[in-house]
This record gives structure tokens, sequence and C-alpha cells, in this order.
């Protein structure tokens, strides 16, 4: 058990505006995250906004600014922070609704058209044998479109017409097992100055995604693949 | 009665806005590398126009053009010199590090790349200072 102070971005037009922190001292044990302790704080302040869901990593809607750094609040443990201080933010590069919530409209406005499946066949274990009812192993895309790789990008703060990391990086999926996909439509998508030349390499979407994407470097492959194909 | 005053907010930063590269707080090496490029990028243009501007000096006649060569020998302007020089050395390496990252070469290296290019360019900095110093 230890105490730890949260500063926590408050926001409501109109209500909390401007914005300003509400600090808080809370106790901790080993095991709670920063969204166990958003959810103690909302008992006693119902107005207190913060989207979730799944509490375990998958869902990508508790993403958030801790430290200044983007994570998933449900599986950021509090004291491997090892801060006295936590500053808890909205994600970067997105509308402000409220509070901690932002809203993903521009994400999707961008990350749908690309029409990347979400669910595959499996092409781990070739030796794994599905039982008689299940036709094969189906496995979902790693992006769990949680927004954290356009909140971190400083192209995308900087310009909201980029088609920014995730869009991107599903669009590189779709290149890379195109399954009946329109390439050229993809290749049209991506091979302008707002798709994939408009990176400058700062690979902070990699280093924050929390799935493994890795939206820099599936960048840097259509780059190649783009490159290779007009010769 | 929350519909009827909702109003979507504003962006809560507006869409142009070059300083947000430089927010550092928990960015990555990587984004360290991003900023550092685009300020000795910055230091580059700059030299750029003041070089334009010694050089058109040429213009102006032979006195005018030694009187700015011999200003140009202080030794401020020599520290600034070696500023250059650092600034030269990071971003050519590092340049050279995104193009080979555009050609998905050592991207999964890229961090390691960053410090190389940080560590050659300090070392070479310093020789050139202890040249010209
Ligand atoms: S690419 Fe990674 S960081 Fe970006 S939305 Fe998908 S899971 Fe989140
Ligand atoms: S609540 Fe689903 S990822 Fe955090």
């Amino acid at each position: 058990m230890a105490t730890v102070t949260f500063k926590i971005y408050r926001y409501k037009p109109g209500a909390i505006d401007p914005p300003r922190y509400d600090t808080f001292r809370v106790e901790v044990e080993d095991h709670t995250t920063v969204l166990d302790v958003l959810e103690t704080l909302r008992l006693d302040d119902l107005t207190l906004t913060y989207r979730h869901s799944c509490h375990h990593g998958s869902c990508g809607t508790c993403g958030m600014l801790v430290n200044g750094r983007e994570v998933l609040a449900c599986v950021t443990n509090v004291l491997a922070l090892k801060t006295d201080e936590v500053v808890v933010e909205p994600l970067r590069n997105a509308p402000l609704v409220s509070d901690l919530v932002v809203d993903m409209t521009p994400f999707f406005e961008k990350y749908e058209p690309v029409g990347m499946p979400y669910i595959r066949r499996s092409e781990y274990l070739p030796e794994a044998r599905p039982p008689e009812a299940v036709g094969e192993y189906m496995r979902f895309e790693s992006c769990l479109e949680c927004g954290l790789c356009l909140s971190a990008c400083p192209v995308v703060a900087s310009d909201a017409h980029y088609l920014g990391p995730a869009a991107l990086a599903a669009a590189a999926r779709v290149v890379q097992e195109p399954r009946g996909h329109d390439l050229p439509a993809i290749f049209q998508m991506v091979d302008n100055d707002e798709g994939c030349w408009r990176c400058h390499a700062a690979m902070e979407c990699s280093s924050v995604c929390p799935n493994g994407v890795d939206p820099g470097g599936m960048i840097m492959f259509l780059r190649k693949m783009l490159l290779t194909q007009r010769r | 009665m929350v519909s009827e005053t909702y109003r979507r907010p504003e962006p809560r930063q507006p869409s142009r806005r070059v300083w947000a590269w430089f927010r550092l707080r928990g960015r990555g090496a990587s984004g360290w590398a991003f900023v550092l490029h685009r300020l000795t990028g910055v230091v580059l243009v700059f030299y750029l126009l003041l070089h334009f501007y010694v050089l058109s000096n040429l213009a102006r006649g032979p006195q005018a053009y030694n009187a700015i060569i011999s200003a140009m020998k202080s030794p401020w302007v020599t520290l600034l010199e070696v500023g250059l020089i650092a600034a030269v050395l990071f971003h050519g390496l590092n340049g050279l590090r995104l193009m080979l990252m555009g050609l998905q070469i050592g991207v999964e290296q890229q961090e390691a790349m960053f410090w190389g290019a940080l560590v050659v360019s300090a070392l070479f900095t310093v020789v050139a200072a202890a040249l010209m110093l």
C-alpha cells in the first residue's frame, strides 16, 4: 500500500472551462491500475468522465496520457510508474469532449475507409488442429483502434489532414494480405503527401502502440513497396 | 437539457501547431531524434542565409568584404562554427538514418542508429573544436 498524488485534467465545455487539474491523494496497492483509481474517484464525483470497457487491454477505449505518455489506463500499473505524482490527461490531437474523453470521429474517418478486415485466418501454429465444429482458427487484427499512436505523432499534431499511423498501418496490412482487396485503391490512398510520405519517422507511434502493431515500421514497409513498384 | 446546451468543442489544439513538435515530455529516443533533426535543420537554414549575406558583401567591393571576413574571425563566431559543425554532422547522419528507414533498412535498429549518429557527431565535433579553438 502506498499513497500517490493524482493530478487529473478536468474540462467540460461551459462548466469546467477553462480547464483545470484536480488533485487527489490516493491509496494504491500493488495491483492498482490508473483506471482503478479513476473508477474509485468517480464514486465521489460522478461528473468525472473517461472511457473504458474491457479492463484488460483489448478494447482500446481507455487511452489517455499518463505522465505525458500515451497508455491504456486499464493495464497501467500505478506503482510501476515509479512517480509520487501521476498526471492524467486526455489524448492529444483529437477534439476534447469532456475531462479524459476525446472525440474519436477524426480517427475513424481516416481509419475506416481503408477497410481492413478485423478478423483473418490465423497464420500461426499450422500444426494446430481446430475442433470439428470450428472450420479454422481465426485471429483478430492487432490494432485496437485506441488512437494512442495518433496522439503521440508530432506530424498528426501539426497536420490534421495526415492520414496518420493507424490508418497507414491498416493499409499496410491490407497490402500484406490483400484477400481480394482493391490494391490500386489502397495505393492511391497512401501514395501522396498526406499519406505515407508525410511521415517524418519520429516513430513515437510504434513506441506507444500497446499491441505491437508497429505503425512506423508499417509506413516504412509501404514506402518500400511504393518505391519498388514504381520501378 | 444536455443536448440543448451541448456544443461540440473546438479541437483543444488547432491543426497547424508546429510548437507541438517540441513537446518532449513522455517522448522516447526517436521522438528526440525528430526534434533534434528539426532544430539542426533550422540552424542550417540560418547558416545558409548568413553565408549568403557574407558572400553578398563581395558585390560591395574588397573593403566591405575584408571587413566582414575579419568580423567573422572573432572567437565567438568560431564557437558558433563549432555548433554549426555539430548541427551539420547530426543532421547529415540522422538524415542517412531516415533514408535507410524509408528503404525499410534498419527500422528495428533505428534507435541504435540515432544514438550512433549522436555519438559520432559529438566525437567529430570535439575533434573539430580541438582543431579550431
Ligand atoms: S496502431 Fe497501435 S496505437 Fe495505433 S490505434 Fe492501433 S493499437 Fe492503437
Ligand atoms: S478498458 Fe479496454 S483497453 Fe482498457
